[in-house]
């Protein structure tokens, strides 16, 4: 047979790609988030859409109100984040479901269930059901696309902010997308003043908490007729109720079965639920996470089967729906081989690393915060010994401080990004300030929010769309706090950086100490003329000093007593240390761990 | 081949695995196939263990995810890895690996030896095992990053697309500055896969 040639118009898109092409058709002209993973791609690809406003917010809490702002001001406004952001952002999420639109707004927060790249496995949906706003799921890209768009209809049609939860399998899968028709919303941009509506004091909000509870009723009749709420009826023994990737799963585990596929979660159809589970026989729940649609099912008093058969904890797939519900384990597959494991590490070169072997050395307790030097909690560095959430390290330091009195002086670090400082950092430092601690912040700054893929912030001096931008000075920032000490560094200069840590550390006032160095990964320093370093093998003795780095470069070579006997080394040498050159950026700092001049700096190239 | 297929893409974070499966994706939507593919982001991606799941078929392809035990082909970037991944195999897959080692954190700082004999693991339960030399490929072509193209190569033996529509999908995929290069690394691998 020949096969069909896909029609020329159809688009192999990321579900984030879908999400900007969905903004793109949906008129959006304001767009707003913060990067996390796994929503960054939502962003990077709206900027693309010239005629969007595009920008990264220092926190999810911020790029809410500049998107309820485009809103109120009457056009369409995005705003996208990560699962843990709409914590960040829930203070004016809950009260935006008060004041509802003008133009449409819709939120896109994207779960990580199995925690990839998250350190929580947190279901948004929740936060549906608490600010009683309506929520959509789609199950792949093209259904990302779609359901944007119909999110904005529904925003404007119902006077309400509308939440779009994705995934992981969503954000980060690939699939067939077809472009659309670009609507255009009904609402003149423009100020209008209302403040009955707009300006939420306690007397306005008694009002509209009233209007909140007749808009609900409206979208749960607007639920039972939704075309995106759809029935497939199948075998009648089995009935299954699901939605977004969850619905994936159990149709490819059970494609005979009978579906009620739910594409708005919140609230539900109570009528075509009703409907649905008087066809089948035995009804199941299949949903990731939390039992969300579970327990409402239940308290209609329906009969269902759900989290007693459905793990609760990580991501849902094929087989594991499968085996939840028949314990058929399908074909016998091989067991797993038991290999050395191979954790995500520190690029060669990163400026981070040389700081976590300082502090490692200085074996001070690390209060740690999120980014890619979380990974310095890892062996061989080992030295970040709590991290909770953004920003959470200065403060956790000042209550250790508080809590330790002077027995804690000169034990306690904190250790921050340029990006989680400036997102929810900064008060805390205030705080370390005006409440009289001793702790010390040590601000990673590396120019750019880099372990969700290099996304400028305000202290990289540009922004997404490109254009040069204010970077703020952090020294200068520091000091207007009331930080007396302030001090940069270059991470890279081991035994300097050791110094000033450690006197720094010891005093019994705040300080603050920088460490500045470019990630690697910028396109500035990606184009950077790199020097490599090279192993002198006749020199090493094997004493591994500049393995405890943990730099990917640097590479221990076992050796046989006859073989190091042959390389005119005792007999007892146990291996030496060889230097990867094709990946050596040449940072030094292994060149000054070693003693015994067995690295040299090698020529540019 | 059959009209259906589960492909799995193994290897080391900064390998080009994402590039690969972009590619063979595109070669199959051009064949005329629905396709959906499954990649990893973030912090796993920093010299991490790294893998992508595509999956094609005649008709609709709902889960993005390969199930255990029932992968076609795997493409291994790392030896290693390839055997990471052996619960997703079965009696017929065809494993193609890159013989190249890469070593994770506690073999490069001398805790323990990397494990030369892990293929093993693969050959002992019957599968097909295509070892390649990639690097060597790629060193002979000149560019030492093709190493991701030349396994596409091999891996073009064994899917249901024509040679043209690889080549037209590379052309129109890969910046012209490394074109030609990929294209030779291409050429060499489907010739090794032989």
């Amino acid at each position: 047979m020949t096969p069909k040639k896909p029609d020329a118009e159809k688009l192999w898109f990321s579900g984030n790609e879908a999400l900007a092409l969905g903004a793109h058709e949906a008129s959006v002209r304001v767009a707003s988030g913060y990067a996390g993973t796994p929503s960054t791609e939502i962003l990077e690809n709206v900027v693309n859409y010239k005629e969007i406003y595009t920008e990264w917010a220092p926190n999810e809490k911020v790029a809410l109100e500049v998107a309820i702002g485009a809103s109120f001001a009457g056009v369409r406004a995005l705003s996208t984040m990560k699962h843990v952001g709409l914590n960040v952002a829930a203070d004016p999420l809950f009260t935006a479901s008060y004041t509802g639109v003008r133009g449409g707004l819709v939120i896109v927060v994207a779960d990580d269930p199995s925690m990839y790249s998250s350190q929580n496995e947190q279901d948004s949906r929740n936060y549906a059901y608490a600010a009683k706003l309506p929520m959509l799921e789609p199950a792949d890209p093209a259904e990302a696309k779609e359901f944007l768009k119909l999110g904005y209809q529904i925003s404007e049609q119902f006077d309400t902010p509308v939440l779009l939860r994705s995934c992981t399998r969503v954000a980060h899968v690939k699939g067939v997308v077809s472009p659309g028709e670009v609507q255009t919303s009904s609402v003149t941009p423009g100020l209008v003043r209302n403040p009955a509506q707009m300006v939420m004091l306690p007397a306005h909000a008694r009002g509209r908490r009233v209007a909140i509870a007749a808009r609900q009723q409206k979208l749960a009749d607007f639920a039972e007729t939704w075309t995106e709420n759809r029935v497939e009826m199948g075998d009648r023994t089995m009935g299954i109720i699901a939605a977004g990737t969850s619905y994936l799963y159990a149709k490819e585990a059970f494609p005979n079965a009978s579906f009620l596929k739910l594409g708005m979660i919140n609230p539900l159809p109570e009528k075509m639920i009703r409907d649905f589970a008087g066809q089948v026989e035995t009804l199941y729940i299949v949903e990731d996470l939390d039992p969300f649609i579970e327990m409402r099912v239940k308290a209609m008093g329906i009969d269902c089967i759900g989290k007693e058969k459905i793990p609760a904890i990580g991501e849902l797939s094929p087989s594991v729906v499968r085996k939840a519900i028949t314990g058929d384990t399908g074909s016998a597959t091989f067991a797993p081989v038991d290999l050395p494991p191979r954790p995500p590490n520190m690029c060669p070169g990163c400026p981070h690393r040389g700081l976590f072997y300082n502090l490692n050395r200085l074996k001070v307790f690390v209060s740690g915060d999120i980014g890619c030097y979380t990974l310095g909690a890892l062996p061989p560095l080992s030295a970040m010994d709590a991290c909770v959430c953004m920003g959470a390290s200065i403060g956790m330091a000042h209550g250790m401080a508080k809590a330790l009195g002077d027995e804690g002086l000169g034990k306690v670090v904190a250790v921050i990004g340029d990006s989680t400082f400036i997102h929810s950092g900064l008060n805390s430092l205030i705080n370390t300030v005006y409440n009289k601690s001793y702790s010390t912040v040590i601000i990673l700054d590396n120019r750019i929010t880099a372990m969700t893929g290099q996304q400028p912030n305000p202290a990289s001096g540009s922004t997404i769309m490109g254009e040069p931008a204010n970077s703020i000075d952090f020294p200068a920032l520091c000091r207007a706090v009331g930080v007396k000490y302030v001090r940069t560094v270059d991470p890279h200069d081991i035994e300097g950086t050791y110094a000033v840590l450690k006197e720094e550390i010891e005093r019994p006032e705040p300080s603050v100490v920088i460490t500045r160095f470019p990630c690697v990964l910028t396109p500035e320093e990606k184009k950077r003329p790199k020097s490599p370093f090279r192993s002198i093998i006749k020199n090493c003795t094997g004493c591994g000093m500049c393995l405890r780095l943990g730099c990917p470069s640097i590479n221990w070579v076992p050796l046989l007593p006859e073989e190091a006997k042959a390389l005119g080394k005792k007999e007892k040498q146990k291996g030496y240390v060889l230097i990867n050159e094709a990946t050596c950026i040449g940072c030094g700092q292994c060149l000054s761990l070693c003693k015994f001049e067995a690295i040299s700096a090698g020529e540019a190239k | 081949m059959k009209e259906q297929g589960n492909i799995h893409f193994c290897g080391v974070g900064g390998q080009g695995i994402l590039l690969a499966s972009e590619l063979t994706a595109h070669a199959l939507l051009a064949a005329g196939f629905d396709a959906k593919k499954s990649e990893v982001h973030g912090m796993a991606q920093r010299g991490g263990s790294v893998e992508a799941h595509l999956r094609f078929g005649r008709g609709k392809v709902y889960s993005p995810l390969i199930e255990p035990g029932t992968v076609d082909i795997m493409l291994a970037f790392e030896m290693m890895e390839a055997v990471r991944y052996l619960p997703f195999l079965n009696k017929k897959s065809t494993v193609i690996v890159n013989t190249q080692k890469i070593a994770p954190p506690i073999v490069a700082t001398g805790k323990i030896p990397y494990p030369d004999q892990c293929l093993d693991a693969i050959t002992q339960q019957g599968i097909v095992l295509v070892p390649m030399d990639a690097f060597a490929i790629a060193r002979k072509v000149g560019n030492l990053k093709a190493v991701n193209v030349a396994l596409v190569g091999v891996l073009s033996r064994y899917l249901p697309v024509d040679e043209a529509t690889w080549l037209e999908v590379i052309k129109k995929r890969l910046p012209t500055k490394i074109l030609e290069v990929n294209l030779k690394a291409f050429h060499e691998g489907r010739k090794a896969g032989q």
